[in-house]
């Protein structure tokens, strides 16, 4: 007899042919995915969903982009131009930029960097993507039966007079914020409760706090957000009058409220995009992250000032100026922790020895682009200057540059560098290089020139315009094909992998982080045993095994020798 | 290596569970303390929430105080204040179900359960009553305001002019139902939930080693009273 318990007899019996030890073969099925509580296999759920989601937004996208090839009328009617742009904003900041780095990556890996075998609540867990689908489908039907033509934003009254379909719509809002809220929580409650034992606070990665910070806005601001749309429903349905001036109501209170939410939850989108580039630029480089508290505090930083901000999107709406000066000075205060991390990365590069894979490329596209679309926020909220630029294109391409620029980056280079993590598979360098290169071409060929339009005036969301903007249109529809072509090749890239790509070893990196110290793709629980918790950025834990291809850690090597060396000593005792 | 995993993997892995607590905790203690912040938290979500509507509900008092002073005299004090003396009492029954949970003391947490339940119902039923007056006085929200001449003279011990009317008299009610709505609606909600532990508690589910549906569907009860506890003040008494 030894003292090892083995499993069960009818354990093995009924489930012979599964592989615990790769989620992907933990069980097989529609079923086993549809009604799975893996935050691995719900990660990929949402990898599916969000990506046709984006296909669908990016497709709106071009023919937005189409229809501004001449100026006046080159394929749609005017009616259905706005219902493209509409749509291609409420797709893209709904159902994509909000969940994606949280609900894939942050689902992939957030137990996994913690040493936990799930997050918190499964169930919720799995009730979160399910939320998200129904959304997802509200707009779907929104599309096909009664379209949208208010902006993104909803803004009141427009959306109370509307005939389009605005209270479904913010149905589907209103279900997804209830997503997202249910994700924060989640995380929260798991990076509290279940980081294992020594991890302590500033034992975390750095996309932890990433998250952290993110589940903060999105516990905080999304249910102001849900009581807005809520509203907005009654309004629609029953005219109670809170934004409908002919009932005693306030447009701009509407607007107070919309922002209250939106511009706290443009940090929902960069905070866990800016976590994942700390995550890339340290194991790429092969250095110790530069500043770690630095990075860590300014990602809470950024999370509590951007509740002080709002404001700043309502300059010209009629507010009082000393609160428009107040807000122009907080706004400038969020520049300061965002800085900080740009530096931080920075002077963590600086000497490093810099690999140039397809994710350490997205990552400092990343550093570039959010340069580019952070400097280009100075002049928006600068009162003086606002005035001019708000509703041009100067506008649309600074967000565009914080939003596809960075936070979106940030997801496909985190998507290229936990690929071989969460499918076991590697890809082609040449295939991720080239996507790169056309992503990051084509996004600045999109978008100077709306920087050039903007600035001589050019506004926003117009259907025609006067023939001296066309060469800038027109640079800016070839770009975005270009983008698009990016994109396809990215895509092409990863599902080159799935089907021909080689094995990926353990850690091809070289991250200390738990998350790779445990196999490729992972167990169905994550760990056999849960590695000792190092210092997250200690690139003296691993080292280069040729052999394996792949690095291997020192201090888990270690404590799984001592582990073997207890069992089999108990084992002879026992024999 | 992974002869090492092999020969350890049974030892440290596959620890013995309670039936009680879901395979991805270490033990009951964190499968509790994360369930307890969980409901904290979703706590904060439905104060921000709320907070929406209370903001609105600043907004539009600061900016027309005299529709406040005019309107509320259209609710009936005597009715709000004994719906908040039932929820105070709901409350105490609650975290007296609570303590018979912990205590396993099957048969008093089935009672205090129940009365909890019965007077979410009794609050329900003379909301249903204020509502129906206020539809038969044509004293609802936004559009559909159109007071019925019943509607003034003497009114719950004062007296109503028309002509005193002020503008957009309708605002008052557009939030009053707005925010006893919603208040109703979680309420619902909470008597939904008190129903599914009375029915776990049948089962004799809940004991010493294991309360914690009690315990946070408690908390969301107290918060649901908490929120009509700031309501009754701000619509049925105002000077």
């Amino acid at each position: 007899m030894t003292s090892i318990p083995m499993p069960e007899e009818g354990e093995l019996a009924t489930k012979p042919a599964l592989d615990e030890t790769n989620y992907l073969k933990a069980g097989y099925g529609l079923k086993s995915w549809l009604l799975t509580q893996d935050h691995k296999r719900i990660a990929i759920m949402y990898m599916i969903g969000i990506g046709i989601a984006f296909l669908l937004g990016g497709l709106f996208a071009l023919a937005v982009r189409l229809e501004l090839w001449t100026p006046t009328k080159t394929i749609v009617e005017a009616e259905t131009y706005n219902k493209l742009f509409t749509l291609h904003g409420a797709i893209m900041t709904f159902l994509v930029l909000v969940p994606s780095i949280p609900a894939i990556i942050g689902n992939f890996v957030l137990p996994m960097m913690l040493g936990a075998k799930d997050v918190a609540f499964p169930k919720l867990n799995l009730l979160s993507f399910y939320l998200w689908l129904l959304g997802a489908i509200g707009f779907v039907v929104v599309l096909f039966a009664g379209d949208l033509d208010t902006g993104w934003t909803f803004y009141a009254p427009y959306s109370i007079r509307t005939q389009t379909a605005v209270a479904l719509a913010a149905t589907g809002a209103f279900i997804l914020g209830f997503s997202s809220i249910l994700t924060g929580l989640n995380f929260m409650v798991t990076i509290h409760k279940m980081r294992a034992k020594g991890m302590g606070w500033f034992r975390m990665p750095l996309l932890l706090w990433g998250l952290y910070a993110t589940s903060v806005i999105q516990i905080v601001a999304t249910p102001v957000i849900g009581i807005t749309v809520g509203m907005l429903f009654l309004e629609k349905l029953f005219h109670i009058g809170f934004f409908d001036p002919n009932l005693g109501g306030d447009p701009v209170l509407f607007e107070h409220f919309f922002w209250f939410y939106s511009h706290p939850v443009v940090y929902v989108m960069i905070l866990p995009a800016m976590g994942v580039i700390s995550e890339i630029i340290t194991a790429m480089s092969r250095r110790h992250i530069f500043g770690y508290r630095f990075i860590a505090f300014s990602s809470i930083a950024i999370a509590l000032f951007g509740f002080l901000v709002w404001g700043h999107h309502m300059f010209v709406s009629g507010q009082s100026s000393l609160m428009s000066t107040i807000f122009s000075l907080l706004t400038f205060s969020v520049s300061i922790p965002s800085a900080i991390k740009v530096f931080n990365w920075l002077a963590t590069m600086y000497k490093g020895s810099i690999s140039l894979a397809p994710p350490m490329l997205y990552a400092m596209g990343f550093l570039f682009l959010f340069g580019i679309g952070g400097l280009t926020g100075l002049f928006l909220g600068t009162l003086s200057t606002d005035v001019h630029l708000h509703d041009t294109y100067f506008i649309v391409a600074h967000f565009h540059y914080t939003m596809m620029g960075s936070a979106l980056i940030g997801l496909i280079g985190g998507l290229f560098f936990y690929w071989p993590k969460i499918f076991g598979k590697m890809y082609s360098n040449l295939l991720g290089t080239i996507s790169f290169v056309l992503v990051f071409l084509g996004f600045n060929l999109t978008f100077i020139p709306q920087f050039l339009m903007g600035s001589m005036g050019m506004p926003r969301r117009y259907y025609n315009y006067p023939p001296e903007f066309q060469a800038y249109h027109q640079w800016s529809t070839v770009g975005s094909f270009v983008l698009a072509l990016g994109l396809f090749t990215a895509l092409w890239c990863f599902l080159h992998s799935l089907f021909w790509g080689e094995k990926a070893p353990d850690n091809p990196w070289g991250a200390v982080t738990l998350d790779w110290k445990t196999s490729s793709p992972p167990h169905h629980h994550n760990f056999d045993v849960v590695p000792p918790v190092t210092d997250p950025y200690d690139m003296d834990d691993v080292y280069w095994d040729e052999e394996s291809k792949s690095f291997i850690s020192r201090s888990q090597q270690a404590a799984l020798e001592e582990l073997a060396a207890n069992a089999s000593g108990t084992q002879e005792k026992n024999s | 290596m992974s002869q090492a995993i092999d020969t350890i993997h049974g030892a440290v892995d596959h620890h013995p569970h309670d039936s009680q607590v879901a395979h991805h905790f270490e033990n009951a203690e964190q499968q509790f303390e994360s369930a307890k912040l969980g409901m904290w938290v979703f706590l904060v979500t439905e104060i921000l929430f709320f907070s929406g509507l209370f903001c609105v509900y600043a907004v539009y008092r600061s900016l027309h105080p005299e529709v406040f002073l005019y309107a509320h005299q259209w609710l009936d004090k005597g009715l709000g204040a004994i719906n908040t003396i039932v929820l105070i009492v709901s409350s105490f029954t609650m975290a007296w179900a609570v303590r018979n949970a912990q205590l396993g003391q099957k048969k008093a947490l089935m009672i205090n359960l129940t009365l909890t339940l019965l007077c979410a119902a009794t609050f329900m039923g003379i909301k249903a009553e204020e509502y129906s007056q206020k539809y038969e006085h044509g004293t609802t929200w936004g559009a559909s305001f159109q007071p019925h001449p019943d509607a003034f003279g003497e009114v719950h011990g004062g007296e109503i002019k028309k002509e005193d009317m002020p503008r957009n008299t309708q605002i008052f009610f557009s939030i009053y139902f707005a925010l006893t709505g919603l208040h109703g609606f979680h309420v619902l909600v909470g008597m939904g939930l008190i129903l599914w532990l009375l029915i776990r508690a049948a089962k004799g589910q809940f004991g010493p080693q294991y309360f914690t549906p009690v315990d946070i569907v408690g908390l969301y009860w107290h918060l649901v009273d908490l929120i009509w506890i700031f309501l009754f003040p701000l619509l049925y008494l105002i000077h």
